[in-house]
């Protein structure tokens, strides 16, 4: 938890991962949980591939902040490859912990992490998405391993909240709710923490 | 209820609301979601709005001119480049006392080309008569888009009206918000009964014609005048407002102003950061405040500058420049504002945010401590500046 019951995340991903759609997603079903939120990406030239950076602010007390966020609690790192170029750590706070998708453990990943000492979680996102939803789709997982790790929302609310937003969000493909769903109950068991 | 949605949601959903007459429509980031709901909602049949979709924003203000001419009531959305090509259909717009209504998404003009916020579109667009209210957050947006149309179309101002947000950052960042429902909007804003209008037969009348110089300056002096009329029926329309919703406007917010020494002057979601870094502050015992200016047209003048009277050093924080060689817009206005007072606070002008660069709660606690230097030794030192911005070195 940070300042003033805030709990504050930040996203690395790239373009087409679906970064954006997670982090709104999670700022929705957080203030259907009766929190307060703020769910924004930085935009700028949007290209496919291209690292971008999105940010979310949860907390008890509306919050009036509308800088980015440079001191997270909790970082979602959505694609292992931007750990060679981007410092993904930086500025989290110790107590933090940064969650990223990839096939190997805490342990194996940590190395990668320019020194950071604090919790390390993991979660192949991938598989996970390629098992359920045949195609990959990492963003949804890693958005279950972000409420997981750090329980800033309640498992089941989460859950029953967030079959409400896929419903508002594929008002025009109801078929894929089902294995969404079922991708984020698969991803709140895998995540690995160390 | 509170719900999630970004500003640009909000505003769609006031649209729908209200169910404007027509919508004159051309898309340009980060304003364009506004046009794409209100264009779903059409095709859906939610609402009977005509929806007029052209080739530009010349076009798009045009379609509500003629609209609003011939009685009805029209909206349309807008940005940036957007807004500087309507620019000589706002004119007329206002000139010929039409009461359109304009979702103006602040967002930095080119060149360089850049789609991230600051103010040089609408600030561009103060000297058009068109009144200018400005939001902190989505809830701000929302609130006043539904009350622009009663102040716009009173007798006595009949002025067209642009609601501001911040691109992006309002207009793409979920937040919390509190909706109004339909029918509360509904009798709020009410229906559009012009006195005179093209399509009314009983009394046909020309609109926009040629003026001459033995009439077009009563006619500017009228416009003049129902701008400095707008200012109380601003305030009657916000009073209003908040008996259906509990929230109050005024002219300006006033945040920790009451025994403020040093204080900050700004527009739209900066203040949001600075209340957050003024309140670390006073816990520290500075006496820090800002004043959010909610209205820029008509210009707060008087208002202004009481509320400033007492305080020893303000910062004016435009977030565009301007380029007069002698500070920003917003500046220009505060400066102005309180030359007749007896005594005058220490005043500086930051320059900030241009492009999109962001502000943080460190930024404004520096800001606070020059302000206090600058109290503690009665010199103002340099009066124009700007922040944030990286040195030759830097960039290099």
């Amino acid at each position: 938890m940070g300042n003033n019951g805030m709990t504050e995340f930040r996203w690395h991903g790239r373009g087409g991962q679906g970064v954006k759609m997670a982090c709104l997603l999670l700022a929705e079903v957080a203030c259907l949980q009766g929190k307060f939120v703020q769910g924004f990406p930085e935009y700028g030239p949007e290209r496919m591939g291209a690292p971008i950076t999105a940010y979310d602010r949860i907390s008890d007390k509306r919050s009036s902040i509308h800088s980015f966020i440079y001191y997270p609690d909790y970082v979602i790192v959505v694609d292992e490859t931007l750990l060679d170029s981007v410092d993904v750590t930086g500025g989290l706070k110790e107590g933090g912990a940064v969650i990223i998708n990839t096939v190997r453990s805490p342990e194996e990943v940590r190395p990668k992490l320019r020194g950071w000492q604090g919790k390390v979680c993991t979660l192949d996102a991938r598989r996970i998405s390629e098992e359920i939803l045949g195609q990959n789709f990492p963003n949804v997982p890693m958005l279950a391993a972000a409420v997981k790790v750090s329980a800033v929302l309640q498992e089941e609310g989460f859950l029953t909240d967030m079959e409400k937003a896929f419903h508002h969000k594929f008002a025009n493909k109801p078929q894929v709710i089902e294995a969404n769903m079922a991708t984020l109950k698969k991803s709140l068991e895998e995540v690995q923490v160390g | 209820m509170s719900m999630p949605l970004s500003g640009n949601e909000a505003i769609a959903h006031a649209i729908k609301q209200i169910n404007p007459d027509v919508m004159g429509a051309f898309p340009i980031t980060p304003s364009t979601e506004i046009t794409e709901y209100v264009a779903n909602f059409v095709a859906n049949g939610e609402i009977n709005t005509e929806f007029v979709p052209v080739e530009s924003e010349h076009s798009s203000m045009s379609v509500c001119i003629a609209a609003q001419a011939a009685g009805a009531r029209a909206v349309s959305a807008t940005s940036s480049c957007g807004l500087a090509l309507m620019y000589e259909m706002l004119y007329v717009a206002a000139s010929c006392r039409l009461p359109i209504t304009l979702a103006c998404v602040n967002r930095a003009l080119s060149g360089p080309i850049n789609i991230n916020h600051d103010y040089s579109d609408s600030m561009g667009a103060r000297d058009t008569g068109w009144i200018q209210l400005y939001a902190e957050n989505n809830q701000e947006a929302y609130d006043n888009f539904i009350m622009a149309m009663p102040i716009g179309e009173s007798p006595t101002v009949r002025l067209p009206v642009m609601t501001c947000m911040d691109g992006f950052i309002t207009s793409h960042s979920v937040e919390n918000i509190d909706l109004l429902d339909t029918e509360t909007v509904q009798q709020f804003v009410g229906e559009f009964t012009p006195e005179h209008y093209l399509l009314k037969k009983e009394n046909p009348l020309a609109v926009g014609p040629y003026d001459i110089s033995a009439y077009y300056m009563e006619h500017k002096v009228q416009e003049a005048e129902a701008m400095k009329a707008a200012k109380a029926i601003i305030l009657e329309v916000s009073a209003r407002f908040e008996k259906i919703s509990g929230r109050s406007y005024g002219l300006f917010e006033e945040y920790r102003m009451e025994d403020a020494e040093l204080a900050l002057v700004l527009i739209g979601s900066t203040a949001g950061t600075a209340k957050a870094a003024i309140d670390n502050l006073r816990e520290e015992g500075v006496k820090a405040g800002l004043v959010k200016i909610r209205v820029f047209r008509p210009f707060p003048g008087e208002e202004l500058a009481r509320a400033l009277s007492k305080i020893k050093a303000v910062a004016v924080m435009d977030k565009s420049e301007g380029f007069s060689g002698n500070g920003g817009p917003l500046f220009a206005e505060t400066r102005s504002a309180l030359y007749d007072l007896k005594e005058r606070p220490h005043m500086i002008n930051i320059v900030y945010g241009l492009g999109g660069r962001d502000v943080r709660i460190e930024d404004v606690g520096k800001l606070f401590e020059r302000l206090a230097a600058i109290a503690a030794s009665g010199e103002t030192g340099p009066v124009y500046t700007h922040m944030g911005q990286r040195s030759r070195e830097e960039t290099k």
